[in-house]
């Protein structure tokens, strides 16, 4: 490049920041075939693929149980949700793919540990209620996490958002239900539901990120537009919506620093084991190796698959593919 | 034998009902393992699509004989009445498609006579026959590709296909309570399978249908070894919490 070229396009990019900051000011999307910085491009790829992941991953907890639904009702309910799951996946992929990323090119990442998936995944389904605490309480803290989402400055994301949030209130209300079966039902399914709810409500807590004094990435998401509010603020909205909740479900939650703040007009709770977290997301999770080997084994084992659907598409063009 | 508490309808609805309804139980529970296991994310989708299809049917159906949760989950094996094809396990994702493929062909040519006339399951096959003909659109065109992919994709396909082939002549054995003209359902299916067994460079398997100890058997309540192990799984938890309401 020459020196005025070189010129021109340090112009250019410094009108199309300004561009790109009037819009973001002015709360409209950012489309994939507008200016973005670099940065922008790359704290959405690894957000979106984050999230795509995480419901491909999240497919396995609950899948577990599909074979075991005590009812055919339950049963297809838990299919369905599932397969919504892996329909999230596949919207989220595609709105990573426009801002160029493809998913094999993320699948890659997430097979070789150098991209996330949520943590609260590598946590086990042990019985069947916890099919039910997952609704209730991961699916909630992950709508009260995605509802700001839908106002996402990235066009593309946002308008994803708004489906998956629509499917996820469908999934949540099918945990609490469930779980209010179980705490109706006999001795030993309120038990089961207690006991699932004593040990995901911490994990659900942590699911809302560190602190935001330590939020690595917050401040920065917050002035695109991207993230809409604090960790702490989400996990303080999610703790307030969730006592009452327990309450009308006749289960309690496991803090016994649990109270209402009269002065503050919300809960006080208590402190979370952040090196719990910390050990989780550094693969010391009870789940961690499982989840990431059958995802990995079902790649693995379908590249067969994926060839011969790309040999028979080279052979017969595309239009039949 | 049943389960003490579980009551069957003996009328020739009844055994029909039990017959459909089992097919469709049983293959949406196996398509249902495949969870978090397909090849390909648009897969995960796809077979639970069909897998919910299914549980839909078996549901309709199986109410038609008596109450769907206890039928499902406190008969015994021998009480089962679905075809051997369909409790086969699902094998790699050839496999799969095979039992899919002779399946959903046979279901769809069987649901489209139902449809047709003016017997008790025409109002539900009418319904079903449409969500079928995607199950066999979907096997037919994973059928092709894998036939007409690879090398190791037609080895595997063939294999799936020669392995469940005695499984099949089962599907065209009177069912009592079922009338449909069996002699074209198993012309129809014939011509079906070949015509895209054909289509996608593979063979035709040339065994027999049928066998002593293969297929033939599961509608008077004789299965394969892996069935039992399916049910312990599928019923369980659900046996386990005698009465309970989930």
């Amino acid at each position: 490049m020459t020196t005025m070229a070189a010129d021109a396009g340090a112009q250019d990019t410094t009108a199309h920041e300004a561009d790109f900051d009037a819009a973001v000011a002015a709360d409209e999307r950012i489309e994939p075939r507008d200016w973005m910085p670099d940065a922008y491009r790359a704290t959405l790829v690894r957000q979106i693929a984050q999230h795509a992941h995480s419901e491909i991953i999240g497919m396995q907890p609950e899948a577990n149980w599909i074979t075991r639904a005590p009812s055919l009702r339950r049963k297809a309910i838990l299919m369905a949700k599932v397969q919504d799951e892996a329909g999230h996946g596949l919207y989220l992929y595609s709105a990573a793919e426009t801002l160029g990323t493809g998913r094999d090119e993320l699948l890659d990442k997430l097979h070789s540990g150098r991209q996330k998936y949520s943590s609260i995944f590598n946590y086990p389904t042990l019985t069947w209620a916890d099919v039910g605490a997952i609704g209730w309480l991961v699916d909630g803290a992950a709508i009260t996490n995605q509802v700001p989402l839908c106002r996402c400055s990235y066009g593309p994301y946002a308008r994803a958002m708004v489906r998956i949030c629509k499917e996820e209130s469908f999934h949540q209300r099918q945990g609490y239900e469930l779980l209010l079966a179980l705490s109706r039902g006999t001795e030993a399914q309120h038990a089961m539901a207690q006991d699932a709810v004593d040990r995901w409500w911490w994990p659900s807590l942590m699911m809302f990120g560190p602190p935001d004094a330590e939020s690595a990435h917050s401040a920065q998401s917050m002035a695109w537009k991207i993230k809409r509010h604090s960790n702490d603020e989400l996990r303080q909205r999610f703790v307030d919506i969730c006592v009452p909740q327990a309450a009308s479900l006749g289960l309690t939650l496991p803090d016994p620093g649990l109270r209402w703040n009269e002065e503050r007009g919300r809960h006080d709770f208590g402190a979370i084991d952040w090196t719990e977290f910390q050990e989780v997301l550094r693969g010391n999770g009870p789940c961690n190796d499982q989840r990431i080997g059958q995802r990995r084994r079902a790649h693995e084992e379908g590249a067969w698959v994926r060839e011969a659907a790309a040999a028979y598409a080279a052979k017969h063009g595309k239009a039949t593919a | 034998m049943n389960g003490a508490s579980v009551t069957v309808g003996e009328a020739p609805l009844a055994t029909a009902a039990l017959a459909l309804g089992d097919d469709a139980l049983v293959l949406s529970h196996r398509l249902g393992e495949w969870a978090g296991h397909a090849p390909v994310l648009e897969e995960e989708v796809a077979l639970a699509n069909i897998a919910l299809d299914l549980l839909g049917q078996a549901r309709t159906l199986l109410s038609l004989a008596g109450d769907e949760d206890e039928l499902a989950y406190l008969r015994e094996e021998r009480s089962f009445r679905n075809a051997q094809l369909v409790e086969q396990p699902n094998g790699d994702f050839a496999r799969t498609i095979a039992r899919q493929l002779f399946f959903s062909v046979h279901q769809h040519l069987l649901y489209g006579q139902l449809a047709a006339g003016d017997g008790p399951f025409a109002p539900l096959a009418g319904k079903a026959v449409k969500e079928v003909a995607y199950h066999r659109d979907h096997a037919e065109q994973w059928t092709l590709r894998l036939g007409d992919g690879t090398e190791e994709s037609h080895a595997r396909m063939q294999s799936a296909l020669d392995g469940l082939w005695r499984y099949t002549g089962e599907l065209f054995e009177p069912v009592e309570g079922l009338a449909v003209d069996r002699a074209a359902l198993r012309e129809g299916w014939l011509a079906a399978v070949t015509e895209v067994v054909e289509r996608a460079t593979l063979r035709m398997p040339d065994g027999p249908q049928t066998g002593a100890w293969t297929a033939g058997a599961g509608r008077q309540g004789i299965h394969t070894e892996s069935f039992g192990r399916m049910l312990a799984e599928m019923q369980h938890l659900h046996r386990s919490h005698p009465g309970a309401s989930w």
